[in-house]
């Protein structure tokens, strides 16, 4: 999966599942506060990330994590290690 | 001093309409919501006869987060409840600041539960299941749904009672209410309707077979009935105290005036005369009334030869011959958990238009309902006091009375 294959895809199921505007997620806007994540909803984040990307975030993941570029950097960290 | 307690809101989603007018249509025509569901035949139902409910789309009302935790029983009765918050004229921003409870029945999660655990057989990872399963799975999935989305502030709990679970809800609410504990009670049943829920009632061979005629399979009382037939949905009363009621000026629908209630203490499912007769004599006796003074009986009869014939024996022996009965299961199925709740508001519809809906398919009496008054086709009546039965498994034993209010 290349970069553009992964913002696609990101934009796409972070869209529907979170139902909110593609043209919210921009790279440089905060994913927690765009997606007005609470507790509960990481553990929706952890099930969709793994169903369209393959991988199961972690907990340091997401704390690592501040915006979309960062979600897409980590994506092509996992993908390389898979 | 103990409190009048009242009803300022009702609302219904079932078989018979998605809401009020909808419903009182379908009880004046005598109109059946019981369908054949094919799905259910290649499942390997012994009858696949059903009410049948729409499962409703919540988009429009809810956000994601409030809608991620709610299956069947959760969602129909979001339907009801928005319909009597509606018109009870109560809102977010006035329960958020009032102490107002909610007293839910339901007795049964079983489509969620099967769907998450086919999740996790699919994927061999809990983590991998999502976070609204486990608060769709719980059996008060309805009164943590509606109590966070309502910002409901007093009493929280769902009641389990079988087919009793809507009637002991509004019982309870209305004891909380009398005694000065709430000011307001968000009562009600809902009920699944999907095959998971109903398998194992089937298995008992306990639903009517009738299923080349399905409208005409569902027969309280009628000397040729079969069986029951399983349905579903949600209905919501919103009860409480008449102070509370006049304060704010709240429409009035009626006054619960007795609530009775017993166990039968023997077998696990069938009925027992004595604990119906426990029951009626106690409602009438919290109401303050003799049985001559109730104008209507909204029978818990399902269509079962043995339940049925005990409670026409029962009303017979308390409240006479003469007092009409019907049982709008004829025309819903049973529903169950909803069905001690969606009854008072059947009864109420009826109470507020003057007629008695019909126990359609009643056709011939066998020698116990012969001794009561069935109604088997729409009859104008004035209503100013009903009463309602719900009996479950367990034996389980519920009666309310309800009257029209008179300050």
């Amino acid at each position: 999966m290349n970069r553009e294959e992964i913002i696609a895809t990101t934009k796409r199921f972070l869209s529907e599942e979170f139902e909110i505007d593609q043209a919210l997620i921009q790279p440089n806007n905060n994913l927690h506060k765009t997606l007005d994540l609470d507790s509960l909803d990481y553990v929706d984040l952890v099930v969709v990330i793994d169903e369209n990307l393959g991988f199961k975030p972690t907990s340091d993941d997401f704390k690592s994590i501040q915006t979309f570029e960062d979600f897409y950097q980590l994506v092509e960290e996992k993908l390389a290690l898979a | 001093m103990e409190q009048r307690v009242v009803i300022t809101g009702i609302g219904i989603y079932s078989c018979l309409g998605e809401n009020l007018n909808e419903v009182l249509t379908s009880l004046k025509q005598g109109k059946s919501g019981i369908i054949y569901d094919e799905t259910r035949k290649d499942f390997g139902y012994r009858s696949c006869l059903t009410g049948h409910v729409n499962i409703p789309d919540l988009k429009p009302f809810l956000s994601r987060r409030e809608r991620i935790g709610m299956h069947e029983p959760a969602m129909f009765a979001y339907m009801s409840t928005m319909e009597a918050m509606k018109n009870a004229q109560l809102d977010v921003d006035f329960l958020e600041k009032t102490e107002t409870g909610i007293i839910f029945g339901n007795d049964s999660t079983a489509g969620a539960v099967i769907e998450t655990i086919d999740k996790v057989r699919e994927r061999k990872d809990t983590t991998l299941i999502g976070s609204g399963d486990i608060f769709q799975n719980m059996n008060c999935t309805v009164n943590m749904n509606l109590s966070t989305i309502y910002k409901l502030k007093g009493i929280n709990l769902s009641l389990s009672a079988a087919c009793a679970s809507g009637s002991h809800s509004i019982g309870l609410g209305y004891l909380l209410i009398k005694q000065g504990l709430q000011d307001r009670v968000v009562c009600g049943g809902a009920q699944e309707t999907n095959l998971y829920a109903m398998a194992s009632f089937d298995g008992l061979g306990a639903f009517s077979i009738r299923q080349d005629t399905p409208t005409k399979a569902c027969r309280p009382f009628d000397r040729d009935r079969d069986g029951l037939v399983p349905s579903g949905g949600a209905a919501t009363v919103i009860i409480e105290s008449l102070e509370s009621a006049l304060k704010r000026n709240a429409p009035i629908y009626g006054e619960i005036i007795g609530y009775g209630f017993s166990s039968n203490g023997e077998h696990i499912s069938n009925p027992n005369i004595d604990g119906q007769h426990r029951s009626l004599n106690m409602a009438l006796k919290n109401a303050g009334i003799s049985a001559n003074e109730i104008d209507y009986v909204n029978a818990h009869a399902t269509s079962t030869p043995i339940g049925d014939a005990t409670e026409a024996e029962a009303i017979f022996d308390v409240l006479g011959g003469k007092v009409p009965v019907s049982s709008t299961k004829s025309m819903t199925g049973h529903e169950c958990w909803m069905a001690g709740a969606s009854e008072i508001v059947y009864s109420l519809l009826m109470m507020e238009n003057n007629f008695i809906a019909p126990n359609i398919n009643f056709e011939n009496p066998d020698e116990h309902s012969a001794k009561i008054n069935v109604v088997p086709t729409y009859k104008e009546h004035q209503i100013d006091c009903f009463l309602s039965n719900s009996f479950g498994f367990g034996g389980t034993n519920s009666s309310l009375i309800v009257k029209k209010f008179k300050k």
